[in-house]
């Protein structure tokens, strides 16, 4: 008997890392399913708010003669100025969206993650899994945007892309969403998710250097310390270094480094409150 | 010595061997043992150094009123409820120490309905099948087979929530055992259910635990725990007061069976008369009663027979008789000299 379970456990052991990823592929494969199965809302809600942006900001505002973060006689600079921002928002709304709010409902009077909860592996990767669904969501309503920057706007929009910092900086921009995603599905008592939109994600995407490179926050210097603490200044910063030419950005070092350190920071409370809800 | 077949089944392979085993070896696997397991919640103690063992093979109820500390345990036992204090293992892994492992040999009916209300039927056991490690030909096959089990297939592309409760809960037993678990573990699995659909539900865990399913459910059901439990423990809070099958427990704890009779005529000749007939010792007694007598003691089932003859040649009517037995419910009694019920 003594033999048969130490046996049975240094065998699962062998193998644990590899089960969890086959347990978290699984998992992704679930939600990509759910995902399909409302592909039309899905569609809807990633294309509803960078179109909207996109055409209120660089279609009728340049065509009312309204002009938007630095002038009338800059509207050009700014469609493409505002690129950034929008594929930086969509990201970090999506993945907010994609992960904390399921949660409220799972967590809450149905209990129905139970399920996902007892698949045979450790409760951080379930909070693995849930951070690379909602980063899967987020990237894809990044990509989303560029299609809409080309139609919409009244002026071209000029990108001078970077690919290197582009592609390095989706999906680290996503994998950070995703974990502020976890971080209020997991802390925030279901009941309250919606309020922390209004607390939490209207000031991460009004205060996210979305309008503006954080360089012009110079003549309010309080605000343009505080906003370091929002992990969007660091994405929007960074996205506008990889999507244009001769705006001022922030160090793209300090970008990486922020962002990493958010991934951290934000991957570790969000797998401890994970764990919180998954085992008593 | 007694000759089995085992069937020991893996998630990769099923391997069958041929086991000789001493009747009298003291360890034959266990479904579940915990060590003075212990769940503290602030200054509430929920379960209280717990020792229980789940034999292979058995059907193993938790038997208490709300608040007994049953759903901690069983928590506890499924990596739900991180224990505060002592050991739990299932299988012969430990659930404290290798969750993950552990995970692997447990299947879990919670007490309320946690199907995944985004899949439809088909998809929340083909998608669990997706969790613990099968293929997607294999999971597929394994979900269309459980449904038609648990008669379930004409119903596989509907949405979760068009399932009456019956329905749900067959679901989930099918879920729960999907990965052919250790133990099948069930909390209170028919408190919400109909009559029809709980004696459905208790003939789909007979028929599992015949093909060799080790159960271990909670209920505060007494009849739930008579007839379907091979073993009951008795749990108030957060303790074990008293273990053994039904049988076991009315006869050690039940207290006395009383056969009451009601006669026309002369109730005291037939008193005297049956202290003859019954050679009456301080176990057995016969005591006068409205409209009657009753006996007093145990077995007095088989006393019957004396009793009605009795009155015959006595030439009493007997309009009535009836036998009060020990019940679990006498025994709760007994052991905490409260009802059962709520
Ligand atoms: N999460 C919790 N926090 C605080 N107390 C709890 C919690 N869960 C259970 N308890 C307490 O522990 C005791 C046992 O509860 P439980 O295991 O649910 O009993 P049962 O399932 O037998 O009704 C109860 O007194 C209950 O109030
Ligand atoms: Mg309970």
């Amino acid at each position: 008997m003594k033999e048969t379970m130490s046996q049975v456990v240094v065998r699962d052991r062998s193998v644990s890392l590899l089960m969890y990823a086959r347990v978290i592929f699984a998992l992704l494969g679930r939600d990509l399913a759910v995902l399909k199965k409302t592909a039309a809302f899905f569609v809807i809600r990633v294309i509803m708010q960078p179109f909207l942006f996109v055409f209120v900001f660089t279609y009728v505002f340049p065509k009312i003669g309204q002009g938007v973060g630095g002038g009338g006689s800059k509207e050009v600079e700014f469609s493409t100025l505002l690129v950034a921002g929008v594929v930086g928002i969509s990201i970090i709304f999506q993945a907010i969206q994609a992960v904390a709010l399921p949660l409220v409902q799972e967590f809450g009077f149905t209990k129905e993650i139970e399920d996902r909860a007892l698949a045979p592996m450790p409760a951080w990767g379930l909070a693995v899994e849930k951070i690379l669904s909602g980063a899967i969501q987020a990237i894809f309503a990044g990509i989303v945007v560029f299609p809409i920057v080309l139609f919409v706007p009244a002026t071209a929009v000029h990108l001078q892309i970077n690919w290197i910092l582009l592609i390095t900086l989706v999906p680290l921009a996503a994998i950070v969403s995703g974990t502020l995603g976890l971080t209020i599905g997991t802390w925030i008592p279901p009941t309250q998710v919606p309020l922390i939109f209004a607390i939490i994600v209207l000031p991460i995407t009004f205060l996210g250097a979305v309008y503006y490179p954080w360089a012009s926050l110079t003549p309010i210097p309080w605000l343009k310390d505080i906003v370091l603490v929002n992990p969007l200044v660091y994405i929007n910063e960074g996205l506008r270094a990889a999507l244009t030419t001769g705006v001022p950005h922030m160090n793209m070092t300090y970008v990486y480094i922020a962002l990493l350190v958010f991934t951290i920071l934000l991957g570790a409370v969000s797998i401890k409150g994970l764990q919180k809800r998954v085992v008593g | 010595m007694r000759l089995f077949v085992s069937i020991i089944s893996t998630r990769a392979e099923t391997v069958y061997c041929i086991c000789i085993v001493e009747t009298s070896d003291p360890v034959a696997k266990l479904a579940v043992k915990a060590v003075k397991l212990t769940k503290t919640y602030g200054s509430k103690v929920a379960v209280d150094e717990l020792d229980m063992e789940v034999k292979s093979g058995e059907i193993f109820g938790l038997l208490g009123p709300n608040g007994a500390g049953k759903t901690t345990t069983g928590g506890m036992i499924t990596t739900r409820v991180l224990p505060t204090s002592g050991q739990v293992y299932v299988g012969g892994v430990d659930v404290v120490k290798h969750p993950a492992e552990a995970k692997l040999e447990i299947g879990v009916v919670p007490q309320s309905n946690t199907l995944d209300r985004s899949l439809n039927v088909i998809q929340n056991l083909y998608f669990h099948g997706r969790y613990f490690g099968m293929s997607r030909k294999q999971s597929k096959q394994v979900a269309l087979d459980l449904l038609e089990r648990f008669k379930l297939a004409d119903r596989q592309s509907l949405p979760v929530s068009a399932l009456s409760g019956g329905m749900a809960q067959r679901l989930m037993v099918a879920r729960a055992i999907m990965h052919t678990p250790a133990v099948l573990v069930l909390d209170e699995p028919t408190s919400g259910l109909d009559p029809q659909s709980r004696l459905a539900l208790w003939d789909i865990l007979q028929e599992l635990n015949s093909d060799g399913q080790s159960v271990l459910l909670t209920t505060h059901n007494m009849e739930e725990a008579d007839g379907l439990c091979d073993r009951i423990a008795i749990m108030d809070h957060g303790k074990i007061l008293a273990l053994g099958s039904s049988a076991e427990l009315k006869r050690d704890l039940g207290g006395t069976s009383s056969l009451v009779m009601k006669v026309s005529g002369d109730v005291r000749q037939l008193i005297q008369k049956l202290m003859v007939e019954i050679s009456t010792d301080s176990m057995t007694k016969i005591v006068p009663s409205d409209d009657g007598l009753k006996i007093v003691g145990h077995d007095v089932a088989q006393l019957i027979s004396i009793a009605v003859t009795s009155a015959e040649a006595l030439s009493l009517k007997v309009y009535d008789l009836s036998l009060v037995e020990p019940s679990l419910e006498t025994v709760f009694i007994n052991l905490t000299g409260r009802e059962l019920r709520d």
